[in-house]
């Protein structure tokens, strides 16, 4: 079946756009458990625990992250817990900023006692075992400069001993190291927010007792939205990205319902390269 | 000597991390910290390099005028941009740093990642065909994930029918359980090898039997 590919792009891109334009949001259905079990494990912590938050992605994977961030943000200060912000990943250092100054002050949270950004080190398995020993010696100044044990933020915190909990959200092989090295080896309790197609590698993780929760993909932040109750951009987000599976769902099927019309033995030569 | 001492050095240095994770002794608990203080040096220094890599291989590229040398020229050119406004000026919000990351890096990075939204719905209507048993589980798993993920979608096609409200229900546990079986015994499998391989690698880095990390050669040692 001979069908000019750029019609399939012009259908992905009023998938995805008249969604967000309109603003139809769409039920999300049931929540995935592992989305809950984040959702319980930052429950369970008391007003004033330190939770560290990790932005290790970039710019490239903000529209399935971010919104995660921001909506976990959001649910740790309601909370009334410490948010440590840090990067292992260099861009993520002004992600975390951007998501610490929106919904920080939107909170009513302090920069330096309810929350803050330690910024970004290099080389993250090191890091992440210095995290394990000393946060202020790995960290001894945030992403602006000020000195980390002068923060009322930092009190009483300067190891994995003393967060309860760390979230990271990666778009790469970060949460392995922090998997190895900060569970494995400091036995942190440890949750990750990923990107949809990282999810069959994180999954075994989960099922070992190594993780404790994970939100997954674009999905996975609009149900943390809905969990907490306020939709924002996951929400949004979440009907452009149905209403372009179902358009690569019925391009699956057509294309299969003109492939077996044809003949199977007639479209196993290569496929056409006018449609390439 | 010039080969011996790296190889003793990261001996000695992967024996020590080795035996101190079991041995929680307040001396060695004092040497790990203090490695890892030199391993956040080492790849600081790494990170130089890597600077360093980058505008030899651009500038070489524009000084030859070899071909697309301009994009070079490009990268060059916002490197010394980034670097001067980020080290002179800071880089929180409301700086120059700010304000171009925001709004060129931002939308330049996730312009080219949302591309491949395009070419994976091109792809899938091209290629994903159940030309056999193996090709039509893969696609069966493909579509119950998919809606699973987005079980709404099905009202778009089936309207409020009884069939449409069955499947929303249950296809997100179906797709759950597609993630939290078969995906995952295979997925177990391949870490399993995984594991064993960068075991496997490590001792004969150790050992010094793996010496392509030295350079100038192609890893197997004498």
């Amino acid at each position: 079946m001979h069908l000019d590919r750029r019609w399939v792009f012009v259908g992905i891109a009023l998938a995805v756009v008249v969604p967000v334009v309109t603003g139809l949001t769409l039920p999300l259905g049931k929540i995935a458990p592992p989305t809950v079990m984040v959702y319980d494990a930052i429950e369970a912590l008391q007003p004033g625990d330190p939770i560290m938050i990790a932005v290790d992605y970039g710019p490239a994977s903000m529209p399935e992250l971010h919104p995660m961030a921001r909506a976990l943000v959001r649910h740790c200060l309601s909370r009334d817990l410490r948010v440590i912000a840090l990067s292992l990943n260099q861009q993520g250092t002004v992600l975390a900023t951007d998501i610490l100054t929106t919904v920080g002050p939107e909170m009513g949270a302090v920069d330096g006692e309810d929350y803050v950004n330690l910024g970004f080190k290099v080389g993250y398995s090191v890091v992440i075992l210095g995290l394990g020993e000393s946060i202020k010696q790995v960290y001894p100044q945030t992403a602006d400069g000020r000195r980390t044990a002068d923060l009322a933020i930092m009190e009483g915190v300067d190891s994995f001993e003393d967060v309860p909990l760390v979230v990271d959200l990666a778009a790469s092989n970060i949460p392995f190291a922090w998997i190895a090295f900060a569970h494995e080896r400091y036995h942190q309790q440890l949750a990750v927010g990923i990107t949809a197609v990282m999810a069959t590698d994180l999954y075994p993780y989960l099922q070992s007792d190594q993780l404790v929760g994970i939100i997954n993909g674009l999905k996975g932040a609009a149900e943390y939205e809905q969990l907490i109750d306020e939709p924002d951009f996951g929400m949004l987000g979440m009907s452009a990205q149905s209403m372009a599976h179902l358009l690569i769902i019925v391009l699956v099927i057509v294309g299969n319902i003109a492939y077996f019309a044809a003949g199977r033995a007639a479209s196993r030569g290569p496929e056409r390269t006018s449609e390439q | 000597m010039k080969l011996q001492v790296p190889l003793a050095i990261t001996f000695l240095v992967g024996l020590f991390m080795a035996v101190q994770f079991f041995v929680p002794h307040e001396a060695g608990r004092d040497t790990f910290t203090t490695l890892l203080a030199w391993g956040r040096i080492v790849g600081a220094f790494a990170l130089v390099l890597g600077i360093h890599s980058l505008l030899r291989t651009h500038g070489d590229k524009v000084r030859r005028r070899r071909r697309d040398w301009p994009y070079s020229l490009v990268t060059i050119a916002c490197f010394v941009l980034m670097c001067v406004i980020g080290i002179g000026f800071g880089h929180d919000p409301g700086t120059s740093f700010y304000w171009v990351f925001s709004h060129i890096q931002v939308p330049l990075d996730a312009t080219m990642f949302s591309l491949l939204a395009f070419f994976i719905a091109s792809a899938a209507f091209r290629t994903f065909r159940a030309r056999s048993v193996e090709a039509t589980l893969l696609l069966a798993a493909a579509v119950i994930v998919m809606i699973g993920r987005v079980p709404s979608s099905i009202n778009l096609v089936l309207g409020q029918s009884g069939l449409s409200q069955w499947l929303q229900e249950r296809m997100p546990d179906v797709s759950e359980w597609v993630m939290n079986f078969p995906t995952i015994a295979g997925k177990r499998g391949i870490l399993l090898g995984v594991a064993l391989g960068a075991i496997a690698t490590s001792l004969r880095i150790l050992l010094g039997i793996e010496r392509s990390h030295l350079g100038g050669g192609s890893g197997e040692g004498g």
